[in-house]
């Protein structure tokens, strides 16, 4: 059904998008979380400036987010250089990258949302599961994370969200090579340029504008059941 | 097992500097808010950790800053029951008893508190008072080898606190582990404590057994009412209403609010202000008492009448108004109706 409404093209960039989208955002979920929980409940020297780096994406041009990518993970790249040569990995202008740089962007979104929902959820709930024998780790899976779950999937849909749509960081540093970094918006984009293809152009507006609603609505559902369960029952 | 605290701790400008020793029983840590009582639970607890110091529990030393010891707060074993409850609103009050351990004798602590009725409901859905009871089980569960209490009736009404406390005699009774109590409410702490320890803006005032450091330290809410006695007896009966009839030298009394089971002691305040004299052979009234008066004094407008019931010697105080119809003299035989607040529950 899905075929017979897109091109075979289309149709690829579409499967593209949410899988970059889907791997940019799981991947950095662990890291996020992370970095959430040292900002909302530790103090340590660093800390504004852990927090700057995290934002930052947020309020740079994404073209430059990008250019600092190509710097330091392109194949002449310090990081880049040193992954290419002890694993073999290569991440400018592969999906891969398309995904880092999904991720990059999506990262602030994602710790803000969690940061917000660990700052909420009360110490003491996590000193007296301490004082009931409970290890940390054993802590942040049976009372902190349940507790941020709703604050958890915002930040998820809103970081998918954020990847669907990635745009300039990802032009820079993947570029928009069909079947392997031509996301949604580089292939709107594309059509854009060349005259006639105003369809395609329409069809993958819409597609975005679903997927996008499907993503929000699901968490909605998620978020109020796990409510309804903190509030009662 | 006794617990041995010794520590001092600096909080900005708050010096914390208490030593003291609590025995198995109920050792109440008293004082005004702001005294450091908390502090010096969460440093038992191992949620604080003290500038400098020594906490050990039955010879096992948790804490020892010149040895740098300083034993986790998961494996201190400890039931702390806070002021605030802390149960984890997402799980079940089953599922809160049991996060600490414990499926041995989770029936009869579950019995101890009476809250079979609430075990699949969570935390939102329930009172003030059912969300303590449950949050003590959760730290009996624990199977502590010391169970500190922050206060634990604090937000609770008056209606709420009278539900719990008789749960908290129970357990003051049948747990053989040392409980810190901490409590700024005089009335708590002379129902459950058996060792008192006063601290005063991070000082330690005095320590030991509750009567001895109340003797030494008189509490400005505990004076009884001037020429008020204090009647001890044993509890034989209680009727329908839960009244007690207490036997004492004055006669067999009632007393609403009292705790406790048939043979146990209970006491009871006679205040002279609260005491009515009538005249007449015998009045069928509870808490009636045949009285022959043994002495009159008068101060101002005001008559303070010694009465003797049997051996007990006892005084009612009135307005001058009142007292002349009594047609009062010594000898006279009349009758005395009391009203005895039980003691370490009602006092002001």
């Amino acid at each position: 059904m899905i075929s017979d409404f897109l091109g075979p093209a289309e149709w690829e960039a579409v499967r593209l998008s949410v899988r970059v989208s889907l791997v940019a955002t799981i991947a950095s979920l662990p890291l996020g979380l992370f970095v959430a929980y040292a900002l909302a409940r530790w103090r340590f020297p660093g800390h504004g400036l852990l927090n700057g780096l995290v934002l930052l994406p947020l309020v740079l041009p994404p073209v430059v987010t990008g250019y600092l990518l190509l710097i330091l993970f392109g194949q002449q790249g310090v990081v880049g250089a040193w992954l290419a040569e002890t694993f073999g990995i290569v991440l400018a202008f592969r999906w891969t990258g398309a995904a880092v740089a999904a991720a990059v962007m999506a990262f602030p979104l994602l710790v803000r949302a969690l940061r917000l929902a660990i700052e909420a959820v009360d110490p003491g709930l996590e000193e007296a599961a301490a004082t009931l024998g409970a290890s940390r780790w054993r802590i942040f899976w049976t009372v902190t994370l349940p507790l941020i779950w709703p604050g958890l999937l915002a930040g998820i849909v809103l970081a998918f969200a954020k990847a669907m749509g990635e745009f300039g960081a990802t032009i820079t540093f993947a570029a928009a090579i069909p079947g392997e970094t031509l996301t949604i918006p580089s292939a709107i984009y594309g059509a854009l340029q060349v005259p006639g293809q105003d369809g395609v152009v329409l069809r993958l507006a819409v597609l975005s504008i679903v997927i996008a609603m499907a993503a929000l609505a699901v968490s909605e559902v998620l978020a109020r059941r796990a409510a309804r369960q903190v509030a009662g029952g | 097992m006794t617990l041995e605290v010794d520590l001092r701790h600096r909080l900005g400008d708050f010096q914390l500097e208490v030593a003291f020793a609590a025995p198995p029983g109920v050792t109440a840590l008293y004082g005004p808010s702001g005294a450091g009582k908390t502090s010096v639970v969460n440093a038992v607890a191992g949620l604080l950790r003290p500038d400098a110091g020594r906490i050990a529990v039955g010879g096992e030393v948790l804490f020892d800053r010149a040895a740098g010891i300083d034993v986790p707060v998961r494996a201190r074993r400890m039931g702390y029951v806070f002021q605030d409850g802390r149960l984890f609103p997402h799980l079940t009050v089953r599922r809160n008893l049991r996060y600490g351990g414990g499926a041995e004798g989770f029936d009869a602590v579950v019995s101890l508190l009476g809250i079979e009725g609430l075990l699949d409901r969570r935390p939102a859905r329930l009172s003030g008072g059912e969300k303590q009871r449950v949050a003590i089980g959760r730290a009996l569960l624990r199977e502590p080898r010391l169970l500190l209490m922050d206060e634990p009736l604090a937000s609770l009404d008056a209606r709420r606190k009278a539900e719990i406390l008789p749960y908290l005699d129970r357990l003051a009774r049948e747990v053989r582990i040392p409980i810190l109590y901490v409590s700024h409410a005089m009335e708590e702490v002379l129902r459950l404590a058996t060792t008192l320890v006063m601290i005063e803006a991070g000082q330690l005032t005095d320590s030991g057994p509750i009567a001895e450091v109340l003797e030494r330290h008189p509490v400005p809410g505990l004076v009884a009412p001037e020429g008020a006695i204090t009647v001890t007896g044993t509890i034989r009966s209680f009727d329908a209403r839960r009244e007690a009839e207490v036997l004492t030298p004055l006669g067999p009394l009632w007393l609403a609010m009292v705790n406790g089971d048939v043979g146990d002691t209970a006491a009871c305040l006679i205040d002279p202000r609260k005491v009515v004299l009538v005249r007449g052979e015998a009045v069928s009234s509870r808490n009636a008492v045949e009285v022959t008066v043994d002495a009159l004094r008068m101060a101002g407008r005001e008559v303070t009448v010694g009465l003797k019931a049997g051996e007990a010697q006892f005084s009612a105080r009135m307005g001058i108004e009142r007292a002349k119809p009594l047609d009062l003299a010594p000898g006279r035989r009349l009758i005395a109706i009391l009203d005895p607040q039980p003691l370490l529950d009602g006092l002001p």
